[in-house]
């Protein structure tokens, strides 16, 4: 194991950002970042495909050089310090990087060796995270053999095999079946539990921000445009939402109650904005007075609803966004790698 | 330490690789063979062999087809990293916290041993056919490494350096074909004009043949002390530009 001495250990923080920047000529993929992540911390960085989720991250372990601003991840300099900040971090990469011409089992035993993960622990450590993964019955077969998600399963526990402090997982769950999804979630929770291991984590899944993420940054345009706990994410878009049909809406009453902060007339639908809109449903019905109520639907906020708000888009439509998503980060990666 | 066992982790995967990969070890052994027989049969029939030592063209050739092979095994092994890195198989090794320097002498290690295996089956072959004597195959793998070292490095230097597989006939035509045929592997260092004679003699890979032609047949052109130390020379200069290469690497 790479014993990392971590001038950070004293204040708890274990990433820190100011003003990070990275420009691809006239394109500012990332665009004057602050963030700080505590330690044992989960965090979330949402956004659409081209928003600077992966570039900010490339940044952080040191695969991309920083254009403008400063990083610490564990203490360490990003530009300065990078081979510490390499040993610090654990890395899930979005594009697979499994080695095909080994088998499950070899790859692991090679990531072991490249993270000095001593002898005695390596061989456990490589069962746990095979049992995990579901991939004990196929560590002997080339990973050439392997579907996606299994490559995308192995590629994982190769991230979290070191115990890294940090550990950074670009799109984890991309493309896995709902049950590994669980079990990866539920291991992640354990290693913060247990190690107090920092997580990074970029997704498309809201449900998947919401339920594993403490903290969540949205960026868009490579801008953090919102920052917080999914609470107070969803909490920014005033409460709750009560969607009532009916054919002659007393408008002007449901306007008159106070726990009521919008009323609106969408697709032949009243909207009404509410603060806690289970405990006050009653007194809505009651304002209706005669007037007959065809459904009544209640909205808790989702983070896809933040993500609206904030972006005048839904987060896939964004991604399919005349292509410019996709081929945009295609066309960054080339652009690095043939430098 | 861990630099050690990121070494040997880096060897362990190029030598299991290499070991899957059955066709390339058959073809890199028929291959010379084709060589041997059908052009050295051709040109053997037509040749003055007063001119080449009084050997047979074949005799005279095989040590040629060794150096041949290992020149072309390991700068190809070198220029693989392109499609690694392409592929993001790279990336995994890169962004690990070992040094660029031990990733680089893992793979020069990994292809030299590729190289050493290959040319120790075609000594073999070089025993049964030439008859090559058996010291002199123990002296043919000591050349056949030297030459691998530099070789390999320079195949890691360009892949470090090139984006794509687009590139690779450039490197063929342009440097590793004239590197072979300026190398006196095909004809003898005498009696050549003497442009051609002075590139023969400012080209690395002439000392390699040349050595080998000592150690398996007896007939050397240069003292053997001059042969390896150029070959040491040209070691030391390509390992250091290509660990250069491998720091300066973009992913």
């Amino acid at each position: 194991m790479v014993l990392v001495d971590s001038p950070s250990s004293g204040n708890g923080v274990m990433i820190e950002t100011r003003g990070l920047t990275k420009r691809f000529g006239d394109l500012v993929a990332v665009d004057h970042v602050d963030l700080e992540i505590r330690k044992g911390e989960i965090f979330g960085l949402l956004g659409p495909n081209g928003a600077g989720k992966t570039t900010t991250i490339s940044m952080l372990i040191t695969i991309r050089p920083i254009t403008e601003g400063r990083a610490l991840v564990n203490g360490f300099d990003v530009a300065r310090q990078p081979a510490k900040v390499r040993a610090s971090c654990g890395i899930v990469f979005q594009e697979p990087s499994i080695d095909t011409a080994l088998t499950a089992r070899e790859n692991l035993e090679l990531h072991a060796r490249l993270y000095g993960v001593s002898k005695s622990i390596r061989t456990d450590r490589i069962e746990e995270l095979l049992a995990l993964v579901d991939l004990k019955e196929r560590e002997d077969s080339l990973v050439k053999t392997f579907s996606g998600g299994m490559k995308r399963r192995l590629e994982i526990a190769r991230g979290l095999l070191h115990h890294p402090p940090i550990i950074f997982l670009d799109e984890p769950t991309l493309g896995l079946d709902p049950q590994t999804r669980q079990h990866i979630w539920d291991y992640i929770e354990r290693l913060r539990r247990e190690m107090r291991t920092t997580f990074v984590l970029t997704t498309h899944y809201m449900e998947e921000a919401d339920r594993l993420c403490d903290r969540i940054g949205i960026i868009d345009h490579g801008k953090i445009v919102a920052l917080g706990t999914p609470k107070e994410l969803k909490d920014s878009l005033g409460g709750d939402t009560v969607v009532l049909t009916m054919n002659e809406p007393p408008l002007d009453a449901f306007r008159a109650l106070p726990f009521v902060s919008k009323v609106d007339v969408r697709d032949g639908s009243v909207w009404l904005s509410v603060e806690r809109a289970t405990s006050n449903l009653a007194r809505i019905i009651q304002a209706a007075g005669g007037h007959e109520i065809g459904t009544v639907e209640v909205r808790r906020p989702t983070l896809e609803d933040v993500f609206i708000n904030l972006t005048g888009r839904a987060i896939r439509q964004a991604e399919e966004g005349g292509g410019e998503g996709w081929s945009g980060q295609v066309m960054q990666y080339t652009a690095t790698t043939n430098r | 330490m861990s630099e050690i066992e990121g070494l040997y982790g880096i060897w362990l995967r190029e030598f299991k690789v290499f070991q899957r990969e059955k066709s390339r070890v058959i073809s890199a052994i028929a291959q010379p063979i084709i060589w041997l027989f059908l052009l050295g049969g051709g040109i053997g029939a037509s040749i003055d062999t007063s001119r080449i030592g009084d050997v047979n063209y074949q005799h005279f050739l095989f040590p040629g087809i060794v150096a041949m092979s290992t020149m072309f095994g390991t700068v190809f092994y070198g220029l693989y990293i392109v499609w690694d890195r392409k592929i993001d198989v790279l990336k995994e090794i890169l962004v690990a916290p070992i040094s660029r320097i031990t990733v680089f002498f893992g793979k020069v290690l990994g292809g030299a041993t590729d190289a050493m295996i290959t040319a120790f089956l075609l000594l073999l072959l070089g025993v049964v056919l030439v008859g090559v004597a058996p010291i002199g195959v123990v002296g043919g793998l000591g050349i056949a490494l030297l030459l691998a070292i530099g070789m390999v490095s320079i195949g890691l230097t360009l892949g470090a350096f090139f984006e794509s597989m687009e590139g690779f006939q450039v490197i063929i035509t342009f440097m590793i074909f004239p590197l072979f045929f300026l190398s006196a592997a095909l004809y003898p260092i005498t009696g050549l004009d003497p442009v051609l004679g002075a590139a023969v003699r400012a080209n690395p890979v002439t000392y390699a043949v040349d050595a080998l032609r000592g150690a398996l047949i007896g007939r050397n052109y240069f003292p053997l002390w001059l042969d390896l130390a150029v070959l040491l020379l040209f070691d030391s200069a390509m390992v250091l530009i290509g660990a250069w290469a491998f720091r300066k690497m973009k992913l």
